[in-house]
């Protein structure tokens, strides 16, 4: 019992990085690839930053009478890697936007048929 | 004593609104048409979030803190209408109609 | 009973995750993609990490809400159904999950002050901040000071992905100013947005100047700084707003805040220590890292507000240029 308290928090968040796993490799509309991408790296900042967590400890900005803090470490990680999700989502999501215009669909079976016509 | 006072008002406050909002987000589910489900997002929403940061304020006694939700609680009051008014124009923009009673003569 | 929290936001968190994969019409997909955004920066506050949780709110759940309203309304709006029955992904995604849970068995115990991430660096910076860098908020201490050069590295990424963008969207001019609602329909938004305008701005630079004191930084500044001008051309339109910020100088400003970033660490190699070595830029090396610090959160700041608005301007200018 005490093994499941203490790593439900993590079961549950892969339990959320296999959802946008499938989102990105079973469904053919590119935009719903580019959000289950989405979902994959917001699950796995959830999981750095669970590992970050001390029990008992406060935010990391240091103040008289407080002796225990969390991890900062894993903090700054994921802030950079939160904006370099906001650049590869911007990206993604501007390459969608030429292939409907090349393509006239943005459905993946779709554009497959139209590659092997030509 | 005060402090008494206090905690049992913000509780209460905290409780309303969050009461509130319930009633709000039940109100988006049964409600028929989209402009009425508006109506009670905006009202019932707007009331429920000002009960919450009237309570945490009462928590939080006279500190900084307690001007930084004051702040955010004059903006959430200006900006919760405006969004749910964009809303509305938007939807009678693209011809979406109310759904009124035609047995009305 | 903290643990109550935890468990409630993971729950909603996965029904999110669930009615996600599963809804078809695309709007409501990116509305969802919203909801979980905001649910996650709730749970990093649960989980003390209020700056990660400040950015993931105004990133996750502001700009990249927008990126996809304007690419659904630029394609299609609604998902057709897949066309073979998904069982391969099925039984790759049950295995990797499989295998991912069996690795987490060895792992510390959530929350456990003796787990290895916590002893090797991490003390290292929580005790040497107040002392050589002065500033108490260690999370903007180890990313603009102890990690400067990864912080370099990323304001370079964001100006790649801008220019990116550029590239692949660029910015049509002409028909800005075509149709869309007219006045009377506006006002309501257009004297709100007037407002709060210089209140969002005024508030942004306070998130960049506050980030030592609390959490911010220029990341959340320059996000926060560019969420006051998309409101401006959501209200008044995107010729209105072009007149206010034109993309000349956007362009401009993105390269001239990764210019500040890399010019501080030129600087600190004239005046004799190693690149980005702010102690040697004032005559008290406490003082000097407060200044290299604020130097550089400024340059990440314009650097991200005009790589932003760039990617905005590109998509709506296409959507304007198409007159759907």
């Amino acid at each position: 019992m005490p093994e499941l308290l203490g790593h439900y928090n993590y079961w549950i968040v892969i339990v959320l990085m296999m959802t946008g796993f499938y989102t990105v490799i079973a469904r053919p509309n590119l935009i719903k690839k580019v959000i289950g991408l989405f979902i994959f790296q917001t699950s796995v900042f959830i999981f750095f930053i669970s590992m970050a967590k001390v029990d008992g400890g406060t935010a990391p900005i240091i103040e008289a009478g407080i002796s225990v803090y969390s991890n900062p470490l894993p903090h700054v990680l994921i802030l950079t890697a939160i904006v370099v999700s906001l650049a590869t989502t911007a990206l993604g999501l501007a390459l969608v936007v030429r292939i409907r215009e090349a393509y006239g669909t943005i459905n993946e079976d779709d554009i497959h048929v139209q590659d092997e016509a030509d | 004593m005060i402090s008494l006072i206090a905690d049992i008002l913000s509780w209460t406050c905290l409780l309303g609104g969050a009461i509130f909002l319930l009633i709000g987000a039940i109100g988006v589910l049964r409600f028929p048409d989209f402009y009425s489900r508006l109506h009670a997002v905006s009202i019932c929403d707007t009331l429920g979030a000002g009960l919450v940061l009237t309570g945490l304020m009462l928590q939080g006694g006279l500190s900084l803190v307690t001007v930084k939700l004051l702040l955010m609680f004059y903006f959430l009051l200006f900006t919760g209408p405006t969004a749910v008014h964009a809303l509305a124009e938007a939807a009678l923009q693209s011809k979406l109609k109310p759904l009124v009673d035609e047995h009305e003569s | 009973m903290d643990y109550l929290i935890d468990i409630v936001l993971l729950g909603l968190l996965m029904i999110t995750g669930f009615a996600i994969v599963r809804m078809r019409s695309l709007l409501a997909v990116a509305m969802l993609t919203s909801i979980y955004s905001l649910l996650s920066a709730s749970l990093f506050v649960a989980l003390d990490a209020v700056d990660v949780a400040l950015t993931e709110a105004a990133i996750g759940a502001g700009i990249s809400t927008i990126l996809m309203l304007a690419t659904i309304a630029l394609t299609s709006d609604e998902e057709k159904a897949p066309r073979h029955t998904p069982l391969l992904p099925l039984i790759v995604v049950t295995a990797t999950g499989a295998a991912l849970i069996y690795g987490t068995l060895d792992m510390p115990h959530h929350g456990d002050p003796d787990a290895p991430v916590h002893h090797h660096v991490a003390p290292t910076y929580l005790h040497d901040t107040p002392g050589e860098i002065g500033v108490p908020n260690v999370v903007t201490s180890v990313l603009a000071s102890y990690r400067g050069y990864d912080t370099l590295g990323e304001v370079t990424v964001i100006l790649t992905a801008g220019a990116g963008v550029l590239a692949l969207l660029g910015y049509r001019t002409r028909r800005l100013n075509s149709r869309g609602p007219g006045n009377r329909q506006l006002v309501v938004l257009r004297v709100i947005a007037k407002l709060f305008f210089p209140l969002i701005l005024l508030f942004a630079l306070y998130v960049l100047f506050h980030g030592d004191y609390g959490p911010g930084g220029g990341f959340q500044a320059g996000v926060i700084f560019a969420t006051g001008f998309i409101l401006y051309a959501l209200a008044f339109g995107l010729g209105n707003a072009q007149r206010v910020i034109p993309h000349r100088l956007l362009r401009i400003m993105a390269a001239v805040g990764v210019l500040i970033y890399a010019g501080v660490g030129i600087e600190s190699m004239l005046l004799g220590g190693k690149f980005l070595e702010y102690r040697v830029l004032a005559d008290d090396p406490v003082t000097g890292q407060h200044l290299g610090i604020m130097l550089i959160e400024l340059g990440v700041g314009i650097t991200v507000t005009a790589v932003v608005l760039i990617i905005y301007y590109g998509f709506v200018s296409r959507l304007h240029a198409r007159d759907i």
